[in-house]
């Protein structure tokens, strides 16, 4: 039998499991500033990982997504894109949200259970982070259409995990992508757990990047540890989307090293063994091992960054503390630009109750 | 390569366009109105743009955007793929940045797959980013029964969106209204689901001006004035209850009725001021009973009003079912003699 159609899925990884080159590196990473910057935020966004469930355990934060060992590709994200794109985020992107101007103590208030959290940078057209699961993915397509609707030379970057492939909404939003040829890039984070369903009960398929192909749009799959090869796909796909108007599929294999939130226990699904076995592969050492291989990073640097890390956390952890709470009308306030006539008096009741409910704890 | 979609924006777009003060007066029907209004607000600002199921070539399955495409471009009227939950995406998404969106959904009965965006992130957009964002975007969706038409084509589930904080609902009940209030949901800085009592489509032919005066939303409008009863409802209903209100009126029974025609969020003072003259409320709904927008508003006045009723609020509705088939529907259908049954029982009780 004769296939009408046949594809292949490109793979694409730069370094070894040590570091080291595997094939010609491409031509960006001659910026070894980039290079560096690279590993700055990765290693930023894992001290900062590791505050907030310290944060979270200490009853200081509500549930909180650990990034832990996924972290080349917020990083990578943020500093691919370019200031006028816009990112549609899913809650694992912190890095890249930080790199695009958010505040580390903004990302505290979202999960410490503060609206104010969604971003307050007026400038951006980013989204929030989107919790129901590959929503965020119809709503980058029309961010995308937008963009192509007004003329505006920038790329849409959405993202979601594994998981959220089985969605219907990231089957759509591809789809539409596809027939459209929208400007946007579509990240999977595939950490191989939706909490506790591990990716052969998602799908049956060989890759996720695959799907893209049944969307007309083209998929790759790179290596999520990777930090050299999530970023060059990330460049040659906002390139694709920003000059040909092509989408494209970007799947990144990695590991959750982590709980799937604070309010998880993952060894009731899965092995210690696993576990350890992954930290092999994680992103961070890996990337070190690669700069002590091209001389640009040493010991002394190494303690200056951690500490320059630890500086910068605890400025967001105090920010974040010492944020006083929010007018409690604000719940009403922001649901429409101006206040219906018709919740005037719930609005009053709001402000009465939270008067009242001050003054018991105060008593108390 | 450049773009594939390349913005069509043509001199005649902008360089014909109506001024605010010109009177165009056309005798339309309700479905044309809305094409009218469509038509105006993508002339006056290019932000608007329409997309859905079939609304390009097509014109919609009910001609609401009839030679909108030819107009404007593809690039403002978009023909989607067929993905209700994705069209409501996309529009959120693109109200984010800045257009104005008017969504179609073909039939009420397949708006589910939109729901979740609608709740989960059309109604929270400006909430959730304190203002930064928000979601000026309209969902129109013709609903309601009386046209026989398959399953799934007939259905009034609008008590499903009034329930949700930080939407819009809002119903025409004329060629006119629907031509003002279509224009208010475009202009509207929030998300406005927009519903088409698809029964009076094309009933009547009306003379609206159009001249881009949009109508108030959040507001009630009274459509006769009356002391004997107050009578509440939206949509295509309006009518059986107009007809009904001029024959009481033949037995000088004065009868107040109240097109309520925003939904959510509800303007109770003018109910609550005429229930208070009149003592005396019908609400009349097509959708089901029981948690209709009929029970919200009968609990907000008999929390604010019930020592100036003189009689039970009472309620002619659906019944508590799932929608019949053509055949049945009839039956299932309030119609003018069970609103005149209801008003005569609430007139004499006591
Ligand atoms: C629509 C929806 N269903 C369920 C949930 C609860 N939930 C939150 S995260 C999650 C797993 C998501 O897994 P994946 O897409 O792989 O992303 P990951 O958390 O692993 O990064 C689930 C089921 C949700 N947020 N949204
Ligand atoms: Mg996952």
């Amino acid at each position: 039998m004769r296939g009408r159609h046949r594809f292949a899925i490109p793979f694409f990884r730069y370094l070894d499991e040590e570091g080291r080159p595997e094939d010609s590196l491409p031509l960006w990473t001659r910026d070894h500033d980039l290079l560096k910057a690279i590993y700055e935020s990765m290693v930023l966004t894992r001290t900062f990982d590791q505050k907030a469930i310290a944060l979270q355990r200490t009853g200081q934060l509500g549930t909180y997504p650990s990034t832990l060992g996924q972290e080349a590709i917020g990083t990578c994200i943020g500093l691919a894109m370019a200031a006028e794109d816009v990112l549609v985020p899913y809650y694992r992107d912190s890095a890249a949200q930080v790199l695009r101007g958010m505040g580390w103590e903004e990302i505290l208030l979202y999960w410490g259970g503060d609206e104010r959290g969604g971003n307050a940078n007026i400038h951006s057209r980013d989204l929030p982070v989107c919790v129901p699961v590959a929503t965020q993915l119809s709503q980058a397509a029309g961010v995308a259409t937008a963009m192509t609707i007004k003329g505006h030379a920038g790329a849409t970057v959405v993202t979601c995990g594994d998981g959220a492939t089985s969605k219907g909404d990231f089957l759509e939003a591809l789809n539409v992508a596809g027939v459209w040829h929208l400007p946007l890039v579509v990240v999977i984070n595939n950490n191989q757990w939706a909490i506790s369903v591990p990716l052969d009960q998602q799908t049956a398929t060989a890759s996720l990047a695959q799907k893209a192909i049944a969307a007309g749009i083209d998929g790759v799959q790179v290596d999520g540890n990777d930090a050299i090869a999530v970023y060059d796909a990330l460049n040659n796909a906002l390139e694709k989307a920003r000059h040909n108007a092509q989408a494209t599929l970007i799947e990144a294999v990695t590991y959750r090293l982590s709980d799937h939130t604070t309010a998880d226990d993952a060894s009731r699904y899965r092995s210690q063994d696993e576990v350890r076995k992954n930290w092999q592969h994680e992103p961070i050492l890996r990337f070190r091992n690669f700069l002590h291989g091209l001389e640009l990073w040493d010991v002394e640097q190494e303690q200056a960054l951690l500490q320059n890390c630890q500086k910068t956390v605890d400025a967001g952890v105090d920010k974040y503390l010492a944020q006083k709470p929010e007018a409690p009308e604000a719940m009403i306030d922001y649901l429409y630009e101006f206040v219906p006539a018709s919740l005037e008096s719930q609005r009053e009741a709001i402000i009465a109750k939270a008067a009242s409910l001050n003054k018991n704890h105060q008593g108390a | 390569m450049a773009r594939q979609l390349s913005l069509v924006r043509s001199d005649r777009d902008t360089e014909n366009e109506p001024s605010g003060h010109q009177e165009n007066i056309v005798e339309g029907t309700l479905v044309e109105a809305v094409n009218l209004a469509l038509r105006h607000e993508m002339s006056r600002d290019d932000s608007v743009v329409i997309l859905g199921e079939d609304v390009g070539a097509n014109g919609g399955v009910f001609r609401a955007t009839v030679d909108l495409r030819e107009q404007f471009g593809p690039l403002r009227v978009l023909d989607t793929p067929l993905a209700e939950g994705l069209i409501a995406g996309l529009s959120i998404g693109m109200a984010t940045q800045g257009l104005r969106p008017v969504a179609e959904i073909q039939f009420m009965g397949f708006i589910f797959p939109a729901l979740e965006q609608l709740v989960c992130h059309a109604a929270r957009m400006r909430n959730r980013t304190r203002g930064r964002l928000s979601c000026p975007l309209v969902v129109r969706v013709p609903f309601g029964g009386g046209i026989h038409a398959p399953e799934h084509h007939s259905e009034s589930t609008e008590a499903l969106l009034a329930h949700i904080p930080g939407l819009r609902v809002v119903v025409p009940s004329s060629a006119v209204k629907a031509y003002g209030l279509l224009l208010a949901a475009i202009r509207d800085p929030d998300p406005v689901i927009f519903l088409e009592p698809k029964r009076i489509y094309h009933a009547e032919k009306q003379r609206i001006h159009d001249n881009g005066q949009a109508l108030p939303l959040d507001t009630c409008f009274t459509l006769s004035q009356g002391t004997d009863l107050t009578l509440l409802s939206w949509g295509a209903m309006i009518s059986d209850c107009r007809e009904v209100v001029t024959k009481m009126a033949e037995r000088d029974i004065a009868i107040e009725l109240i097109d309520v025609a925003t939904l959510k969020p509800l303007d109770m003072e003018t109910i609550l001021t005429s229930v208070r003259k009149t003592g005396r409320c019908v609400i009349v709904h097509e959708a089901p009973r029981s948690g209709g927008v009929g029970a919200e508003i009968a609990a907000e006045i008999s929390e604010r009003a019930l020592l100036d009723l003189k009689a039970p609020v009472s309620r002619v509705t659906g019944f508590d079912t799932i929608m019949p088939y053509a055949r049945s529907e009839t039956v299932y259908m309030p119609n003018t003699r069970d609103i005149e049954h209801q008003i005569e029982n609430t007139l004499g009780f006591g």
